[in-house]
C-alpha cells in the first residue's frame, strides 16, 4: 500500500531534485542548457515519432485509400530537408555545446567580489579528505563552504579514479592519482546538500557519500575557529585514515601539513593497503553500518 | 605445478556461485548425454563443428549469443534485485564483491559474447548470400574465428566456477585493475579471454572486409549492394581499425601485470590517463560496430516489407561511410569530466553531435520508404517501428550526453545508463530479433509463430521502457552507477519499477525460447517451399530455403541496385524463368577441425596464464600454432559437387519457381 501511494507521487517528486534543484550558478546554468536542448530536439523528435507511426498506419497494406508508389524511391527535394534538418538542428546545439564548453569550463573562476575559498581535496579507500589550506584544518566526509562565496578546489586520489560530484552544486570531475584537477564551484543556497563518487573505484564505493553545509559566511569562519581544537592531521594519522575503510562519519582535524596535498600528489606517502581479495578475506568487505535507515 | 590454483578457487562456501555452477555443469551434461543417446555426434561434428559454410557458422554464432544472451540477462536480474533489496539500512542479498563482478561480467558478456557474436552471425549468414555468392573469402578462417570467439566465452565462463571475474566495471579502468588494486585472478580472466575472442573478431573483419571487396556476383558494383553488405563492410572497417587497439591496450595493461611494467600504474611515472583514452579509442567505434549492422537490417526489413525499394540509397551509403569515418573523432565525449580544457571538450562534444546527422538522415529516410508502401505488419516490421521510436530518444539523450555542460552534472550516472541500454536494446536488440524472425526460414525452411513473436515484442518493447525510463530520473537526482547499496530510501519506488521492466524482459527472452520449441514442433504449418516468404528483393531470396550448400548453382547475373526484386518482376512480366544455363561441377572448401583444435590450444593457454602455470601456457601456445603449421601442410582444399547433383537441385528450384510464376500477383 505505501509503495503504491509512492507510486502515485512519483510525478511530482520527480522534478526539483538532484541536478534539477541547482543552488548554485554552475548547476543553475548547466540546468538551463540541458532543458533548452532537450527542447530543441523534442521539437524535431516528436514530429518525427507521430510522423513514423502515421505513416506507417497510413500505408498499411490493408489500406485502399494509400496511394502504393512502388518505385517512388528517391527526391532531391526530400533528401535536402532530411539532410538539412539534422544539420541546422547540430548546428544550434553545437553553437550552445561551445559556447556552454567556454562559460562554463570547470577551471574558469567564478566571477565574484569575495576571494574564492581554497579547498584541496583527496579521494581515499573509500572516503573523502578535504584540506583547508588556508585555514590549516581538514575534514572527513563533510564540505563545509560559506554560501555567496566561490570555492576553488584542487582535487586528486590517494589511490584509484573517483569523481568529486556533489548534484545541486552542478560540475562533476576526476580526482585521479599523481594529476591534480581543479573545478570552481559556488553554493548561493544554504542548507546541506548530498555529495558522492560518480566513479566506481572499488568495494568499498557505495560508502564514499558526503555531505555539503553551505552556511552563511560568519559561520563558517566561527566554524573553522572552532575546528582548530581538533586533533591533528600528522603522517601517523593520515596513515591510519587512507587505510580501506567505507561509510566513515564525519571527521575534523585541527591541523594539518600544508605539505601534504602536494605529498600526495607526489605520491611521496606509503602506498595505501590493497583489498584483500582471496576468498578467506571476502567477508569482512565494507558494509553500511547496520540499524541505520539514512547511513548518509 | 599448477601455479596460483588451488582447490580455495572453487566456491564451496558461497551458495550463489556454488548452486549456478553446479545447475550449469548438470544442464551441460544432461545436454552431452541428450546428444550422445540420439546418436546426433558425427551429425553435429560434420555439420557444424568442423564446418565452413558461412551459413553453419552464422547458426553457431548465433546460438552462442542466445545462450550468452541468457548468462548476461541472469546477471542483469540478479543486479537489479539487489538495488531493489539494499536501499538504506538493509544491505541486499549480494555483498560487494560478488555484485562487482556481477556488474563487470554483464557488460562485458553483453558486448563481446551478445551483441558481437549475435550481429557477425548475421554478416556470415547473410552477406554471401546477398552478394551472390557462395561463401566467405576463407572458409577455415571463419571457422577458426569463430572458435576463438567460443573459446573467450568459455574462460569468461569458467570464473564463475574456478576462482573470480573481475571486479574492475566492464573496461577495466587501471589503476583499479592493476596487481596493487586487484591482485587476484579475475582481471587477468578478464584480459585473457578478451585477448583470445578479440584475435577472432579481427580475423573475421578481415574475412569480411576481403569477401565484400573481391568476391561480389557478376555485376553486383559497390552501388548495387544491398545496404546491409554497405553496412557490414563499414563495421569491419572499423574492427579493422579498432580492434587491434584494443589488443594493444590489454597487452600493456597485462605486462603491467604479469611482468610489472609500468604503463598506467600510479608509480613509475605510469599513467591511467592514457589507458582511458586508448581503451575509448577502440569503445566508441565498437558501438558503431554493433549498430551499423542493425541499420543495415531495419533498412533490409524495411523496404521489403513496405514493398519498396529502400529511399535514397545512396544516401544511405554515404551516411553509413559517415558514422564510420567520425565514429573515430569523438572518444574524448567518454570523459569530458577528466579535466580538459574547454577547446577540447567543445570539439569532440560537436564532433559527436555531428554523428546524429546522418543518423538522423537514416531515420527520415526508413520513414519515406515506408511512404507510399504497402506495409505489412509482420513480426520484423514491428521491432523496426519499435526501434525508430526508442532510437530517437536514446539519440536525444546521446545528443545531451555530447554537450559537455551537460555530461558535467550527467557523467557516469544512471542516466547514462539509460542512454547506452536505450540505444543497445533499442537499436542492436531489437534488429536482432527483427533480423531472426526474417532470416529464419531462409536458414530452416519455415517461419517462425507470429502470434509469440508480436507478444516477445511487446514484453521487450515495454520492459525495456519501466526498466530504463526510471533511471533517467533517478540519473538526474544524481544517482550514480554501478551501486551495490543504495542510501536514499525515496529511490525505492523507481527501482521497483525497473525490476518489474527487467522481468518481463526476461518473459520476452523465455517466449523467445518457447517460440523457438513451438515453431520446431508445429513447422509444417509455415514450411517456406519456395525460398521467399517475406516477398523479398535481395539475393538470398532467390535460391531455397534452407539453401544448398553452394548458395547458387550459378553466380547470378546483377543489373540493378535490387538484384532479385529486378529479376522476380522480369519472371513474372515474361511469365518464365531465365535461360537455363550449363551447370558446371562446383569446388567447395571441406570440413576441417582446425578451428575447434586451435581453440582448444587457445583456451588451454588462456587457463594456463590466468592461473601462473607457465609450462602449460607453453603448451598451449605451440599446440595452437602447430595446429595452424599442420593445417598449412594439408593436401584437400577442396571437394567437388558434380553437375549433375548441381543440375539436379538446380531443377528442382527452377521447378518451385515456375510453379510460383502461375500463382503470384504481376507487377503493377
Amino acid at each position: 500500500m505505501r509503495r503504491g501511494a509512492a507510486l502515485i507521487v512519483l510525478p511530482l517528486s520527480a522534478c526539483n531534485r538532484g541536478v534539477l534543484d541547482p543552488v548554485g550558478p554552475v548547476g543553475a546554468a548547466e540546468k538551463t542548457i540541458l532543458i533548452n536542448s532537450t527542447a530543441i530536439m523534442l521539437a524535431i523528435i516528436i514530429p518525427t515519432m507521430i510522423a513514423t507511426v502515421a505513416v506507417a498506419w497510413w500505408f498499411r497494406a490493408g489500406n485502399k485509400k494509400a496511394t502504393y508508389r512502388p518505385d517512388w524511391e528517391y527526391s532531391g527535394a526530400i533528401e535536402m530537408v532530411v539532410w538539412g534538418i539534422p544539420a541546422l538542428t547540430v548546428l544550434l546545439l553545437g553553437g550552445i555545446a561551445w559556447i556552454g564548453s567556454h562559460d562554463l569550463d570547470p577551471y574558469k573562476p567564478l566571477p565574484s567580489k569575495s576571494p574564492p575559498i581554497e579547498v584541496q581535496v583527496v579521494s581515499l579507500d573509500w572516503k573523502w579528505l578535504f584540506i583547508y589550506p588556508d585555514q590549516g584544518i581538514a575534514t572527513v566526509n563533510q564540505l563545509v563552504v560559506p554560501a555567496g562565496t566561490p570555492v576553488h578546489f584542487s582535487l586528486t586520489s590517494a589511490t584509484v579514479w573517483n569523481v568529486f560530484f556533489v548534484p545541486q552544486m552542478g560540475t562533476m570531475i576526476y580526482t585521479m592519482p599523481r594529476m591534480t584537477t581543479q573545478l570552481n564551484l559556488q553554493a548561493d543556497r544554504q542548507g546541506t546538500f548530498d555529495g558522492l563518487s560518480a566513479h566506481f573505484s572499488g568495494d568499498g564505493f557505495p560508502g564514499m557519500n558526503f555531505k555539503v553545509h553551505s552556511v552563511p559566511p560568519q559561520q563558517f569562519a566561527a566554524w573553522a575557529a572552532a575546528a582548530r581544537s581538533g586533533p591533528q592531521l600528522d603522517v601517523a594519522t593520515y596513515d591510519e585514515l587512507q587505510k580501506p575503510s567505507s561509510y566513515v562519519k564525519p571527521l575534523v582535524y585541527g591541523s594539518v601539513d600544508p605539505r601534504l596535498f602536494e605529498a600526495i600528489v607526489a605520491n611521496r606517502l606509503p602506498p595505501p593497503i590493497s583489498p584483500k581479495t582471496t576468498p578467506a578475506a571476502q567477508h569482512v568487505s565494507p558494509q553500511p553500518p547496520a540499524g541505520h535507515l539514512n547511513v548518509r | 605445478m599448477f601455479g596460483r590454483l588451488t582447490w580455495e578457487a572453487i566456491p564451496l562456501t558461497e551458495p550463489i556461485p556454488l548452486i549456478t555452477s553446479l545447475v550449469v555443469i548438470l544442464a551441460i551434461g544432461a545436454a552431452v548425454v541428450w546428444v550422445t543417446v540420439k546418436g546426433w555426434w558425427p551429425y553435429l561434428w560434420n555439420e557444424y563443428i568442423t564446418s565452413t559454410d558461412h551459413k553453419r557458422i552464422g547458426i553457431m554464432y548465433f546460438v552462442l549469443g542466445l545462450v550468452m544472451l541468457i548468462r548476461g540477462f541472469a546477471d542483469a536480474i540478479m543486479m537489479r534485485a539487489q538495488q531493489m533489496f539494499a536501499v538504506g539500512a538493509s544491505q541486499g542479498y549480494l555483498p560487494p564483491e560478488h555484485y562487482n563482478q556481477i556488474f563487470t561480467a554483464h557488460g562485458t558478456i553483453m558486448i563481446f559474447f551478445v551483441a558481437m557474436p549475435l550481429v557477425i552471425s548475421f554478416m556470415n549468414f547473410v552477406v554471401p548470400l546477398q552478394l551472390g555468392v557462395r561463401d566467405v573469402a576463407f572458409p577455415t578462417m571463419n571457422n577458426v574465428s569463430f572458435w576463438l570467439t567460443a573459446s573467450g566465452v568459455l574462460l569468461t565462463n569458467l570464473s564463475l566456477f574456478i576462482g573470480e571475474y573481475a571486479r574492475t566495471g566492464w573496461l577495466g579502468f587501471p589503476p583499479l585493475s592493476e596487481q596493487q588494486f586487484s591482485p587476484g585472478v579475475g582481471v587477468d580472466y578478464y584480459l585473457v579471454a578478451l585477448q583470445i575472442a578479440g584475435v577472432g573478431t579481427v580475423l573475421t573483419a578481415v574475412n569480411f572486409v576481403t569477401t565484400i571487396l573481391k568476391t561480389r556476383a557478376p555485376g553486383m558494383s559497390y552501388l548495387r549492394m544491398p545496404v546491409f553488405c554497405w553496412t557490414t563492410l563499414a563495421a569491419n572497417l572499423l574492427i579493422l581499425a579498432a580492434f587491434p587497439v584494443l589488443t594493444a591496450t590489454y597487452a600493456m595493461l597485462m605486462l603491467d601485470r604479469y611482468l610489472g611494467f609500468h604503463f598506467f600504474t600510479n608509480d613509475g611515472g605510469g599513467n591511467s590517463m592514457l589507458y582511458m583514452n586508448l581503451i575509448w579509442v577502440w569503445g566508441h567505434p565498437e558501438v558503431y560496430i554493433l549498430i551499423l549492422p542493425a541499420f543495415g537490417i531495419y533498412s533490409e526489413v524495411v523496404s521489403t516489407f513496405s514493398g519498396k525499394p529502400l529511399f535514397g540509397y545512396r544516401s544511405m551509403v554515404f551516411a553509413t561511410l559517415a558514422i564510420c569515418i567520425i565514429s573515430f573523432c569523438v572518444w574524448l565525449h567518454h570523459f569530458f569530466t577528466m579535466g580538459a580544457g574547454a577547446d577540447v571538450n567543445a570539439i569532440f562534444g560537436i564532433a559527436s553531435m555531428i554523428i546524429a546527422v546522418p543518423t538522423g538522415v537514416k531515420i527520415f529516410n526508413w520513414l519515406f520508404t515506408m511512404y507510399g508502401g504497402r506495409v505489412r505488419f509482420n513480426v520484423p516490421m514491428y521491432w523496426t517501428i519499435g526501434f525508430m521510436l526508442t532510437f530517437v530518444i536514446g539519440g536525444l539523450t546521446g545528443v545531451l550526453l555530447a554537450m559537455p555542460p551537460v555530461d558535467f552534472l550527467v557523467h557516469n550516472s544512471l542516466f547514462l545508463i539509460a542512454h547506452f541500454h536505450q540505444v543497445i536494446i533499442g537499436g542492436v536488440v531489437f534488429a536482432i530479433m527483427a533480423g531472426y524472425t526474417y532470416w529464419f526460414p531462409k536458414a530452416f525452411g519455415f517461419t517462425l509463430d507470429e502470434r509469440l513473436g508480436k507478444a516477445i515484442f511487446w514484453c521487450w518493447f515495454i520492459g525495456f521502457h519501466l526498466a530504463f525510463m526510471p533511471l533517467y530520473v533517478l540519473g538526474f537526482w544524481g544517482g550514480t552507477r554501478r551501486l551495490q547499496h543504495i542510501a536514499d530510501p525515496t529511490w525505492q519506488p523507481w527501482l521497483d519499477v525497473a525490476f518489474v521492466g527487467a522481468l518481463l524482459i526476461g518473459l520476452g527472452i523465455v517466449l523467445t525460447v518457447v517460440q523457438l520449441l513451438y515453431s520446431i514442433k508445429t513447422r509444417d504449418r509455415r514450411l517456406d517451399t519456395t525460398g521467399d516468404p517475406w516477398d523479398g528483393r535481395t539475393l538470398e531470396w532467390l535460391t531455397l530455403s534452407p539453401p544448398p550448400h553452394f548458395n547458387f548453382a550459378v553466380l547470378p547475373d546483377v543489373h540493378g541496385e535490387e538484384a532479385y526484386w529486378t529479376r522476380k518482376q522480369t519472371a513474372l512480366r515474361e511469365e518464365k524463368l531465365i535461360e537455363e544455363p550449363d551447370y558446371k561441377a562446383i569446388e567447395m572448401p571441406v570440413n576441417t577441425p582446425t578451428g575447434v583444435i586451435v581453440a582448444f590450444f587457445a583456451s588451454l593457454c588462456g587457463f594456463a596464464l590466468i592461473w601462473y602455470i607457465w609450462w602449460l601456457a607453453i603448451v598451449g601456445l605451440v599446440g595452437a600454432f602447430a595446429v595452424l603449421v599442420w593445417y598449412a601442410w594439408r593436401d584437400e582444399h577442396e571437394h567437388i559437387i558434380p553437375a549433375d547433383e548441381v543440375a539436379q537441385l538446380e531443377r528442382e528450384r527452377r521447378r518451385i519457381r515456375k510453379e510460383q510464376i502461375q500463382t503470384w500477383p504481376r507487377p503493377a
